[in-house]
């Protein structure tokens, strides 16, 4: 058991899974001799060479167009989009190639690769390096969308990405690089498609996922003490497959479901998840389901206003207190 | 242009079969796979006008000689990438005429099963790795091909087709640019038709050879050949193969070719100036070839049994897949995941 | 064959003809333009497909026709084929998506299913949902109270009158919490959980089993007996009722009974119908124990309805003679039968069935000699009737004859029932039986 940041657990889940299989390469820009602009790869570039952990141009097409030759003819490659906004650059991989190809071609081709991506915002990066974009992954068939909020759960989940035959794209986020988490020895393997319970309550089913779990127990605690709300908080984790299970059958106990989403508000995640719920749940609901997200805006630089801008604590338990008690 | 080959010229050597570097074996050859790919459009085109064919498809009758020239020049295992008017290219690796007007006309027998369509073919038993329908994005993809061939050390070439069009989108760019870089074993092959789509690619491009004029900037040779002729485009696919094969890179080669259809089914091609189909016709690789064999004393009865039997072969496969049924309807949801189904929660 | 007109492009229906290159008698080759086509998108020339002669143009110059038409008709070059003179649009095309494949004349092999895509998930791609399979009602209350989903759901289930619960949630909405608190106690409801299916059926793993899924009534039995086990302070007296002189009576009575004009029996009394009236006379007799539990009071009767088991295909029903004491014991063994056969025909209504202060149970006829029940809320008795039995008895002189006997177990709600009443209600009943013609008074 060691203290990991989130940043040095993407490293060793790269390190662990390049170290078990020779097919596992690495795209991207910058990844290589720089060791990552968030250094999350660093060291990577060394002990692997440079066949394996390639530098690339800044050309995202082509970083992806090659990841998806290569899964296609044997390689397990994890490429990497530095943040995840320049998807919009290279969205015809994410949307039109990747993830169609095995259903074009009726099973002939298959991609298995991970994209890798700095999601999210706090870091006052502004409106183009600051976004959210897992809704816009989630809603293409064939594709699966991951995005951990723990150091451990960035190991196995990226192990478990890795390793699954279909095209993964894994959203590490910006704003949990520094953050700490206590991570066992050994192989970490997870599995995709399950989300987890990370506080148990009675009154309230909070989902969240990435920076919205912490801020959703923080929440959680807050409304535990002040006002003696009870919340069960989810962390999502894998966007698709969805663990709708787990949601539910939370929701079944406690009556009433919130999201938290970073996204903004239109056709986020959480409006999937509050779909389902609205159907399966029905006669489980005790009121309103609630979403929680970032307005319909683009992200402002400046820190007093993204603050204001994306989900917090404060804002959580507000919403939940007044949606239990109003 | 690497050799006379303008019929009207009346001058051309008639050299020793000994001497010669592709041989009459390989000339019958290319000259079935040619006769093949026009046959099974033409079959394809007229398909269309009974309304067996739906949906849209692009032909490249008279641009035969590329598809027919790189698939006789390469070897089991390089592999082909190809565009949404990948027909010839498909058929040019092996793959059954069946399979292929099954997939045009949506039936069970069809490639993908009706799943993927005209623009999609793929066969990958066959080296083909698809069909793609969004210009420029499978230039990166043949990249990360030749970069696994790289490194695994295995000796197989990626062909990337695409057309004139494609040079003016970024991708091809970037592709270029990594394929140098990292000296892949990648040969791009442009086809210059002389339209992308409904417009002539000189109206809206900045240099008179879409690709050759753009290959000094990636440091690379600019080769332009006469894409009519399958020998010229044989002898300049086994030279970039080779040197692929050998380790010196990436080669980019602009074909000059014409498109004797519309871009599309559904396109009359009125762009075109009054007698230009006609001059290329006198240009058809088909006609060009049948006088090439002839200069080389093969014989027209060799030349018409090939005929006949790529005659039979495509009209055997027109009734097989006028008969054959439309997809099973359970495919519908299948091979959306690795596990085989659709299924995106529990 | 025919020549039809093509569909240039998805979005196109239908195609006018601008031009005819050909004409009828011609002859023509493939790739021989034919005609001009304008669309509201392109015009294009026709070209033929096929070698022969143009035997017929059937839409002219300026003539509009739908996509799939027949346009024109080359003959001559394959003898074999006429001609059709219907639109030949659909007859070798394959049907629409979702539709079988049309009869193939060659017999394709079908081809293989495709592999079931995630068996364990049991979700229609169509749908992708699992709706729930009951409606627990609208959400606005006869009286204009809005409730909720789950408030609904509880209420359904718990068989709560949602009209009568008083709403503590926003607005006054009706909440879970409503229907929780008129509920029983949420003791019994933490009680009531015991271990799932799951951890029932991986006890018995390695036993071949089948799983009998529940159906309405088990739930309701389920539910409400355990409950009621759980809730109900019960306690027991049994003693043995000497059914000599009884059964005497039932031989005497059903003997005179005279043919009605069916050519039966008027009538035909069972030892159980004796066995009501009996009990419905001991409750006439006992009236603090013809009661039952309220929460907050009881609730005294002065007239005895009387619920009687009825065991039925897959579980039970009580349903219930009203006024028992009332009835001569013709009308109650009359009326007894019709309910046990509509009850078995499950065609009872819920007034049939609900209500009364006591039960009977009798297991007699199955040769058991005693047993408890469980008190059928919100009853505060049942008696439990065990089997006719001859045993050896001492008489008053000291010898020992024998007589017939049937052992009773009376159970009573503490609440409703002390000790001391119940055994006055037992004495009285084994009173009236053992003297039954009092019953006919």
């Amino acid at each position: 058991m060691a203290e990991l940041t989130y940043r040095d657990a993407v490293i060793r889940g790269l390190a662990q899974e390049m170290t078990r299989d020779p097919d596992v390469v690495m795209i991207g820009e910058d990844i290589g001799k720089a060791g990552g602009v968030f250094k999350a790869t660093v060291g990577l570039f060394d002990q692997f060479g440079p066949l394996r952990v390639r530098d690339t141009p800044i050309s995202e097409q082509a970083i992806l167009g090659a990841a998806m030759g290569a899964a296609m003819t044997g390689l397990k490659p994890i490429a990497e989009i530095m943040f995840s906004d320049f998807f919009a650059v290279c969205f015809d991989y994410i949307a039109n190639e990747f993830p169609k190809s095995r259903y074009m071609t009726n099973g002939q081709v298959k991609v298995p690769l991970v994209v890798r991506t700095g999601n999210g915002g706090s870091a006052r990066f502004g409106a183009q390096h600051s976004q959210s974009v897992e809704n816009w992954c989630m809603m293409i068939p064939g594709l699966k969308v991951v995005a951990p909020s723990s150091p451990v759960d960035v190991i196995g989940l990226l192990a478990a990405s890795v390793r699954d035959p279909d095209p993964v794209i894994f959203l590490e986020h910006k704003g949990l690089y520094p953050t700490k988490g206590e991570v066992p020895d050994g192989e970490i393997v997870d599995t995709l498609g399950t989300a987890k319970i990370v506080r148990a309550g009675t009154d309230a089913t909070i989902v969240a996922l990435a920076l919205m779990v912490p801020r959703a127990l923080e929440a959680a605690e807050k409304l535990q003490t002040e006002d003696g709300i009870n919340c069960e908080v989810i962390d999502v984790r894998s966007l698709v497959p969805l663990d709708t299970q787990t949601i539910l059958g939370s929701v079944a106990r406690t009556g009433r479901l919130f999201t938290v989403e970073e996204n903004p508000r239109l056709c986020g995640w959480g409006a999937e998840i509050v779909s389902i719920a609205a159907d399966e749940s029905f006669y489980d609901l005790d009121g309103p389901p609630v979403r929680i997200t970032t307005p319909h805006i683009p992200l402002p630089a400046s820190d007093v206003l993204e603050d204001l801008a994306i989900p917090n604590a404060a804002r959580i338990a507000d919403r939940v207190k007044r949606a239990l008690q109003g | 242009m690497a050799k006379k080959t303008n019929g009207g010229s009346g001058l051309v050597e008639r050299p020793q079969s000994a001497n010669d570097d592709i041989g009459e074996e390989m000339r019958l050859r290319l000259y079935r796979s040619q006769y093949t790919l026009r046959q099974a459009e033409q079959r394809a085109h007229d398909l269309f006008l009974q309304n067996m064919v739906k949906g849209t498809s692009h032909l490249s009758l008279g641009q035969e000689a590329v598809a027919a020239g790189f698939g006789e020049a390469m070897k089991p295992g390089d592999l082909s990438f190809c565009t949404y008017r990948g027909h010839a290219h498909t058929l040019a690796r092996g793959v059954a005429v069946e399979k292929v007007l099954g997939e045009l006309m949506a039936r069970d027998n069809g490639l993908m099963r009706g799943k993927g369509g005209s623009m999609h073919l793929t066969s990958v038993e066959h080296g083909v790795m698809g069909s793609y329908a969004i210009i420029g994005a499978h230039l990166p993809i043949a990249c990360g091909a030749a970069w696994r061939a790289q490194y695994k050390g295995s000796k197989d070439v990626a062909v990337c087709f695409f057309g004139d069009g494609t040079t003016n989108i970024g991708a091809f760019h970037e592709a270029l640019n990594f394929a140098v870089i990292w000296k892949l074993p990648v040969v791009f092959v442009c086809e210059n038709n002389l339209y992308m789509e409904y417009t002539p690619i000189a109206d809206v491009t900045a240099v008179a050879r879409p690709a050759a004029d753009r290959a000094s900037a990636y440091g690379l040779e600019p080769i332009v050949i006469d894409g009519n002729d399958a020998d010229v485009v044989y002898r300049t696919a086994q030279k970039a193969l080779a040197k692929a094969r050998a380790g010196e890179g990436p080669s980019l080669i602009e074909c000059l070719t014409y498109r004797h259809s519309g871009h599309s089914r559904a396109d009359p091609a009125k762009y075109r100036p009054p007698g230009e189909l006609e001059k290329w016709k006198e240009r058809d690789p088909i006609k060009i070839y049948r006088e090439r064999m002839a200069q080389f004393g093969i014989e027209p009865d060799a030349i018409g049994a090939i005929e006949a039997e790529v005659q039979k072969v495509v009209d055997d496969a027109t009734e097989v897949c006028k008969a054959a049924p439309p997809p099973s309807i359970d495919v519908l949801t299948t091979d959306v995941y690795a596990d085989g189904g659709w299924a995106w929660r529990n | 064959m025919d020549v039809l007109m093509p569909q240039l492009g998805e979005t196109v229906s239908e195609g006018k003809v601008t031009t005819w290159f050909k004409s009828v008698g011609d002859k023509v080759q493939p790739g021989d333009n034919l005609f001009e086509i304008e669309t509201d998108k392109v015009s294009m020339e026709i070209q033929a497909t096929e070698a022969g002669i143009l035997s017929d143009i059937r839409v002219p110059v300026g003539a509009v026709a739908p996509v799939g038409a027949v346009v024109a008709i080359i003959g001559g070059s394959v003898a074999a084929a006429p001609a059709s003179p219907a639109p030949a649009t659909s007859a070798a095309l394959p049907g629409p998506p979702g539709k079988p494949a049309p009869p193939s004349r060659t017999a394709p092999t079908p081809p293989k299913p495709a592999p079931a895509p995630a068996a364990a998930l049991a979700i229609d791609p169509y749908f992708e949902v699992r709706t729930p399979a009951k409606n627990y009602g609208t959400a606005r209350t006869a009286a204009g109270m809005m409730t909720t989903p789950l408030a609904r759901r509880l209420a359904g289930e718990a068989g709560i009158d949602i009209a009568k619960v008083k709403g503590s949630g926003p607005r006054g909405r009706i909440v879970a919490a409503d229907i929780k608190a008129a509920a029983p106690p949420p003791a019994a409801a933490a009680l009531a959980s015991g271990p799932t299916s799951a951890e029932v059926k991986a006890l018995y793993k390695d036993v071949p089993f089948d799983e009998v899924p529940l159906d309405g009534m088990r739930k309701t039995i389920a539910r409400r007996l355990q409950q009621a086990a759980q809730t109900i302070p019960h306690f027991y007296i049994a003693d043995d009722v000497a059914v000599g002189a009884l059964t005497r009576l039932r031989e005497e009575l059903n003997a005179a009974a005279w043919q009605g004009k069916d050519g039966k029996p008027a009538y035909k009394f069972s030892l159980n119908d004796f066995i009501i009236k009996a009990w419905a006379a001991a409750l006439q007799a006992v009236p603090a124990a013809n009661a039952v539990w309220a929460e907050d009071r009881i609730l005294r009767f002065s007239r005895s309805d009387v619920a009687v088991a009825v065991a039925l295909e897959g579980g039970l029903i009580t349903p219930l003679i009203r006024d028992a004491g009332a009835k001569s014991l013709r009308a109650v063994s009359v009326e007894m039968r019709d309910l046990a056969t509509r009850a078995r025909d499950r065609k009872l209504l819920p007034h049939e069935y609900q209500g009364g202060a006591s039960a009977i149970s009798n297991l007699g006829m199955y040769g058991v000699r005693e047993f408890s029940a469980i008190i059928n809320p919100p009853h505060a008795t049942i008696l439990a009737v065990g089997g006719v039995r001859r045993q050896m008895v001492e008489q008053a002189d000291g010898t020992g004859a024998f007589a017939s006997l049937m052992t009773v177990t009376l159970s009573c709600d503490h609440r409703v029932v002390d000790g001391a009443l119940g055994a006055e209600l037992l004495t009285a009943f084994k009173a009236i039986v053992e003297n039954p013609v009092r019953l006919l008074v």
